[in-house]
């Protein structure tokens, strides 16, 4: 065969015709491609050298064990600029669980095993034994609380030693957990036809959106205390959690609010005409059809809040984010910006990306069941 | 002297300044069958609404079997679970499969045992002559088919009265007639029904009573044979001549 033989039957193969239609129609599509291509080529090339080919793990070019920054290549030879990764494994532990007491860390790891396991019976519902699973989704909050902060035969270990992704997830998980109750609560009172349980419900869910996250993280840490009876101190880990939590409950409770309103009106009629109660005709009829409704304004705003724990920095809490800087203000990695940021943001995004799959999928499933 | 099921006396209804039921008088005997036709806006579907509570009225006294419909909720739900009720737009729960339709309230309001409920559910769906759609979803059935599925959901709460609001306006002109037919047979059984359509047809097989409404108000209300022969009011006439004559 010859050259113009193969090029031939390449571009009439299937992957040519696409290429030729998406990619090189004409000439300005055709410079396009390549001037996108160049650019990712150059971006690409750029960042997996840093990352990767030209970057330290645990050893320096000299094949020397990483002790601190000074071991560094780029900190030893003027002309390499290789990321130097050791610093995240030397602060691992902290990244992971903070301040927590080594001989106790099983605990954390247990938990963070039971975690996943506990969210399968919310995220699919054609398993087996789905109910069992549901029974260890509402356990599951206690055997954490009694893992994690300890109690009869465990020994206590209090929130200011827990930190990194412990505390990032603490916050998230729990904060959108305790959310969503509260947040339909407050989606039905909104559209309650009794105007003192919908205009609080307005005013609380209006206050809260009117006003920034730091705003009421601040507020929680300072003013929650005024609220409750004397000599009660609650930790400062609780204390952010109560406004991260009215937070996302507020943006929740809108998310919801609009399925609500996309349910026709019939449906309601046609519930309360054979006779259901209110609460019978939403649990049975109107949520079940909002919730799908909403099911991507929840998660988006899902995907927010848990970014959005890491503000609790600025309370002097230590989440993911917070035991990166700790660690940049170690003199023996000072300076090392890139290399901890890109790792905390690795961590946040793998989290919001397995989310956002999640709805995609979730979205994608609920659209074959409707039509089926 | 037969048993009066529904009495309304000098009913009134405004939505905000508009004045839809203007003193409305109607007694329902056991087993009768009515049907109520007129214009629209004129206060007919408002009218069955209000029967179950769907709409509340504001003058004047709705009883349902000796009980009088008010702000009490304990007396509503008391009409509910007697009075069914058959929509324009079928209202099916587009989440839930046909059988888990028609078993919803016997399970949640008559706390009746799932199999039990399911096969309640199973007889009216023969009945309607679906029993084979028992597991699909409204949205893969027909207007025609999903109306007898509503039909079917209202009978498995076994009630005496049965409201029909328009069942089928919203249907393909090939649909009509098998709604039409169960509604026939439901009938022919002896059930109580009150019946908003323009389906002159089966008025004429079926109806006791007509009543004709216009503003608000009813304007004549006779036998069939009466009404359609021999209509006394000129607003009757020239509605029906409008609508029979198309």
């Amino acid at each position: 065969m010859t050259t113009a033989a193969i090029n031939n039957s390449f571009l009439r193969s299937k992957a040519g015709i696409w290429l030729r239609k998406n990619l090189f129609s004409n000439w300005v599509n055709t410079f396009i491609t390549l001037l996108s291509l160049y650019f990712i080529w150059e971006v690409g090339s750029f960042f997996l050298n840093w990352a990767i080919f030209d970057a330290d793990f645990l050893v320096n070019f000299r094949g020397e064990e990483i002790l601190d920054r000074t071991y560094c290549s780029k900190n030893i030879e003027p002309g390499l600029h290789g990321a130097c990764w050791a610093i995240i494994d030397a602060r691992f532990y902290q990244f992971m669980y903070g301040f927590y007491p080594a001989e106790e860390v099983w605990r954390v790891n247990l938990t963070f095993f039971l975690l996943p396991i506990s969210l399968v019976g919310i995220f699919f519902d054609k398993i087996p034994y789905r109910k069992f699973f549901i029974y260890f989704t509402f356990l599951f909050p206690f055997i954490a609380y009694y893992l994690l902060y300890g109690g009869p035969t465990l020994s206590q270990v209090g929130t200011n030693k827990w930190g990194g992704l412990l505390v990032t997830l603490f916050l998230g998980v729990t904060g959108i957990g305790l959310a969503f109750p509260l947040s339909i609560l407050l989606a039905l009172g909104r559209r309650s036809q009794m105007p003192i349980i919908s205009s609080m419900c307005v005013i609380f869910i209006e206050f809260i959106r009117g006003v920034p996250l730091i705003t009421l993280l601040f507020t929680a840490n300072v003013m929650l205390p005024l609220f409750l009876p004397d000599g009660i101190s609650p930790d400062n880990l609780l204390r952010a959690l109560v406004a991260v939590t009215l937070f996302q409950s507020a943006y929740m409770a809108e998310a919801i609010r609009g399925g609500l309103q996309a349910i026709p009106r019939g449906q309601v009629e046609a519930a309360r005409a054979m006779g259901l109660s209110y609460w019978q005709s939403t649990r049975k009829i109107i949520l079940p059809q909002a919730l799908r409704i909403s099911i991507p304004p929840i998660v988006n705003t899902s995907i927010g809040l848990f970014k959005d724990t890491s503000l609790v920095l600025i309370i002097g809490l230590f989440d993911l984010l917070g035991i990166g800087r700790a660690a940049l203000a170690d003199m023996s990695w000072i300076k090392l910006y890139y290399e901890v940021y890109v790792f905390v943001s690795l961590v946040f995004f793998i989290f919001c990306f397995a989310m956002s799959r999640y709805s995609l999928y979730l979205e994608k499933k609920l659209k074959t069941d409707n039509s089926k | 002297m037969s048993e009066i099921v529904i009495s309304l006396e000098k009913v009134n209804k405004w939505f905000d300044d508009f004045h839809v039921l203007k003193d409305i008088d109607l007694s329902v005997i056991k087993g009768q069958k009515i049907v109520i036709c007129g214009p629209s806006g004129s206060g007919k579907s408002t009218m069955i609404r209000c029967i179950n509570r769907l709409e509340a009225h504001q003058g004047g006294k709705i009883v349902v079997h000796d009980t009088e419909l008010t702000n009490d909720l304990k007396n509503i739900d008391i009409i509910r679970k007697n009075v069914g009720m058959v929509f324009q737009q079928f209202n099916l729960f587009p989440h839930l499969a046909v059988l888990d339709n028609i078993s919803l309230a016997p399970i949640w309001v008559k706390k009746m045992p799932k199999k039990e409920a399911e096969e309640v559910a199973m007889a009216y769906l023969d009945k309607v002559k679906i029993p084979e759609q028992a597991h699909k979803f409204p949205g893969q059935l027909s207007g025609g088919q999903q109306q007898r599925v509503a039909i079917a959901r209202s009978l498995a709460m076994n009630p005496d009265i049965m409201l029909f609001d328009e069942p089928t306006s919203a249907l393909d002109p090939e649909m009509i007639k098998e709604v039409l037919d169960v509604m026939i047979q439901l009938a022919e059984e002896g059930m109580t029904m009150l019946v908003v359509t323009h389906e002159m047809g089966f008025a004429k097989t079926v109806a006791d009573q007509m009543i004709f409404m216009d503003e608000g108000r009813i304007v004549e209300q006779a036998r069939p044979e009466d009404f359609f022969n021999n209509p006394k009011s000129d607003r009757t006439k020239l509605f029906l001549s409008q609508i029979l004559n198309h």
